[in-house]
C-alpha cells in the first residue's frame, strides 16, 4: 500500500464525493472507493495513466489544470479535493489553492519539503540546485516549478485565511520519525495537510 | 464512413457472415411529433451470444448515414465489412467473445426498417415525404421494444458515435434502469447554429433538385441524385478536418497544367465528387432530410429549463465520453459540457480527448489511443458482467 494513503484515509468520510487532482493511475481513488465507498473523480493528463484508471474502474477526466483550471466545477461540489505531490508543479499554486477551497469543503495537500535538511545541505555544500530521489530532475527540466518549504506553505495558508486542520509530517518512507516531529521544516521530507476555509 | 476493404473473407477478428433479421411490431408507437406509427418493422443484426442471465447485451446506435450492418459481411462476395467493423468483433473493443451485440437500422432509415422508402400499410403506397418526423426519443422507444422482443431487460452498454452517441445519452435519461453504461463518442448535448446551418444547406440541396418532386420521386421513377450528392459533399467536409484533408489531398491536381475551366482538377474535388456520387446511389433523399432534422431537434436539456445537469439527475449508469482533437463538427468542448454536467449531477463518468487528425470521422478510425480507452472501458464492463453472472 502506498504510504500516504494510510495518512489520508481517516480524513475522508464514507460515502462522500472526492476529487483527486493529478490522480495518476487512480490508486488512491480505487483505495478510497473500496474502503470508504466514495464517489471519486480523478483529473489527469497522462494518456497511459488515464487508461489505467479506466481499467481500475476509477472515474477519470482528461483535464489540463494549467489550461482549464477547475472552473467547470461548482462551488462546494466535492467533500474533499485532494492534490498529492502536484501543487509544486502547477503554474499558480496560490490560485489552485483558492480554487480547491472553492469547489471542496476540505482539501488534502501533500508536497515535498524544500527545507528538508538534505536539500539545504546539497545547496550549501555543492552550491547547486538540490537533486535527490524525491527531486530527481535538473533545474531546467523539472516539472516542480514552485518548490516550497512547510513554512512557506503555512504562511500562504495564513495569508489566504485557510485553516490547517491537520498536518502529518513524514520522512521519505512516509514514516513518522521523532526528529521530523520535533523539527519538521528541517527533518521531514513530506507533509500531508488537511485544510479548509 | 470508412470501412475496411479486404481481399480474403473473413479474418480471424471478424464476426464473419451475418444475416440480418427483421421484426414486425404491431403495437402502435406514439411519436413525439404527435403522430402515430400503427405498425412498423425494424431490421437488425446480432453478433456474439446472449449469456444465460441476459446481462451481456450491448446496443450499437448508428449515426446519420449508418445502418444495422455494423460488423462482418452479409455475403461471401461482400468486399466491405460493416461500418464499425474496426470496433466490433472477437478481441476488438466491443468484444463479441464477451458481449451479445445488437445493431439496428433506425425508424426512418432506408436500409430495411420502416421509413420513407417503405410501404405505408394504411395507403398501400410508399410513405415518401409523409413519413412522420421522428426524434431520438422515438428511436430509443422503438429500440426498447426491440430489446423486449430479444428478452433483454438491461443493456450492459449502449454505444454510439455522433448521432449514435445522442441515442446512448437518451437511453440513460429515458430508461435509467435499463442501461448500465453509456458510451458517448464524438457527440454533443445539442447542435449549434453552425451545425444546423450546414444541415439546412444539405436540405436545400436536396429539396431544390428538380428531381425531388416534394419527396414523391419514387413513383416518378427518378431520384434527386444531384441534390443528395451535394448534401453528402457538404456533410463530408464537416466530417473531415482541415489537417486531414491537407494531408490526404493537399493541392494535388490530376494534371500538372491548369485547364482554366471549371471541371474537376484538384484531387480533393475528385474525391468529394466520387463520395457524393456513390452515396447518392445508395442512400435515400427523404431519409437524409429526416436524419438532419433528428439531429437539429436533439436537446435533452430543453425539458429541464436548459439545464443539462438536471437532465442527468435521474440517470443511474456509468458514462464514457470520448472526443477527438480535430473534430470541429462536435468539438471536444461539446463533450466537455456533457462531462461537466454529469460530474455536477454526481454521475460516474470518464472522459478522454483523443489526439487525432481525422476530424469527426475519427470515431470510425481505429487509432491506437482511441482503441486503448474504448477497450479498457468495455473490458471493465465485461468484468462486471462476468462477476455478477457467477
Amino acid at each position: 500500500m502506498r504510504a500516504d494513503l494510510r495518512v489520508i484515509e481517516p480524513w475522508v468520510e464514507p460515502n462522500t464525493q472526492v476529487l483527486d487532482l493529478g490522480c495518476g493511475d487512480g490508486t488512491l481513488l480505487a483505495y478510497l472507493q473500496e474502503k470508504k465507498k466514495v464517489l471519486g473523480y480523478g483529473l489527469e493528463i497522462d494518456q497511459k495513466q488515464i487508461t489505467r484508471c479506466i481499467q481500475k474502474g476509477v472515474n477519470v477526466v482528461e483535464q489540463d489544470l494549467d489550461k482549464k483550471g477547475l472552473s467547470n466545477f461548482a462551488d462546494k461540489q466535492f467533500d474533499t479535493v485532494i492534490m498529492t505531490q502536484a501543487l509544486q508543479a502547477v503554474k499558480r499554486p496560490d490560485v489552485m489553492l483558492d480554487e480547491m477551497m472553492r469547489i471542496g469543503r476540505q482539501g488534502i495537500v501533500t508536497f515535498p519539503n524544500f527545507g528538508y535538511w538534505r536539500c539545504r545541505h546539497y545547496l550549501l555544500w555543492y552550491g547547486k540546485m538540490p537533486m535527490s530521489k524525491t527531486l530527481p530532475h535538473t533545474w531546467y527540466n523539472t516539472p516542480n516549478i514552485h518548490l516550497c518549504t512547510f513554512k512557506d506553505f503555512e504562511a500562504l495558508c495564513q495569508q489566504k485565511n485557510i485553516k490547517i486542520l491537520n498536518r502529518t509530517v513524514v520522512d521519505a518512507n512516509f514514516e513518522q520519525s521523532r526528529f521530523a516531529l520535533m523539527w519538521p521544516n528541517l527533518f521531514a521530507e513530506f507533509a500531508v495537510y488537511r485544510i479548509s476555509r | 464512413m470508412s470501412s475496411t476493404s479486404v481481399e480474403q473473407l473473413p479474418a480471424d477478428n471478424s464476426v464473419g457472415i451475418i444475416k440480418p433479421k427483421t421484426i414486425h411490431f404491431d403495437q402502435a408507437l406514439e411519436l413525439v411529433c404527435g403522430k402515430t406509427l400503427k405498425q412498423y418493422d425494424l431490421i437488425y443484426e446480432t453478433y456474439g451470444e446472449l449469456n444465460a442471465d441476459h446481462s451481456n447485451a450491448v446496443l450499437i446506435c448508428h449515426a446519420l448515414s449508418g445502418d444495422h450492418h455494423a460488423a462482418g459481411y452479409n455475403t461471401e462476395k461482400d468486399r466491405k465489412a460493416g461500418w464499425w467493423d474496426s470496433c466490433i468483433g472477437p478481441g476488438k473493443p466491443v468484444d463479441t467473445n464477451q458481449f451479445f451485440v445488437v445493431s439496428l437500422n433506425n425508424l426512418g432509415g432506408c436500409s430495411g426498417s420502416t421509413g420513407p422508402n417503405t410501404i405505408n400499410p394504411e395507403t398501400g403506397k410508399l410513405y415518401g415525404p409523409d413519413f412522420p418526423i421522428v426524434t431520438v426519443k422515438d428511436w430509443v422507444e422503438s429500440q426498447a421494444r426491440l430489446a423486449d422482443k430479444l428478452n433483454i431487460k438491461i443493456w450492459a452498454a449502449v454505444v454510439g458515435g455522433s448521432l449514435g452517441g445522442m441515442q446512448a445519452l437518451t437511453w440513460s435519461l429515458s430508461y435509467p434502469d435499463r442501461i448500465k453504461h453509456a458510451v458517448v463518442i464524438a457527440s454533443t448535448p445539442k447542435l449549434t447554429a453552425q451545425n444546423i446551418a450546414f444541415n439546412e444547406i444539405s436540405r436545400k440541396a436536396i429539396t431544390s433538385d428538380p428531381e425531388f418532386h416534394d419527396g414523391n420521386y419514387y413513383n416518378l421513377n427518378t431520384v434527386p441524385t444531384k441534390g443528395l450528392m451535394l448534401a453528402r459533399m457538404i456533410g463530408h467536409i464537416t466530417y473531415l478536418s482541415d489537417e486531414a484533408m491537407g494531408e490526404k489531398f493537399g493541392r494535388e491536381r490530376k494534371s500538372s497544367e491548369f485547364n482554366f475551366g471549371y471541371g474537376v482538377e484538384f484531387e480533393v474535388e475528385s474525391y468529394l465528387n466520387y463520395q457524393g456520387k456513390r452515396f447518392s446511389k445508395t442512400f435515400d433523399a427523404n431519409t437524409y432530410l429526416l436524419m438532419t432534422r433528428v439531429l437539429d431537434y436533439f436537446d435533452p436539456a430543453a425539458d429541464f429549463d436548459g439545464s443539462l445537469e438536471q437532465a442527468f439527475e435521474k440517470s443511474s449508469c456509468g458514462y464514457l465520453v470520448v472526443s477527438f482533437s480535430t473534430d470541429w463538427r462536435f468539438s471536444p468542448e461539446r463533450s466537455e459540457q456533457l462531462v461537466s454536467a454529469m460530474v455536477k449531477a454526481g454521475k460516474p463518468v470518464s472522459y478522454a480527448e483523443i489526439d487525432s487528425q481525422y476530424g469527426h470521422d475519427a470515431f470510425l478510425i481505429p487509432t491506437e489511443r482511441y482503441m486503448a480507452i474504448f477497450t479498457a472501458y468495455m473490458g471493465r464492463i465485461a468484468q462486471e458482467v462476468n462477476a455478477n453472472e457467477s
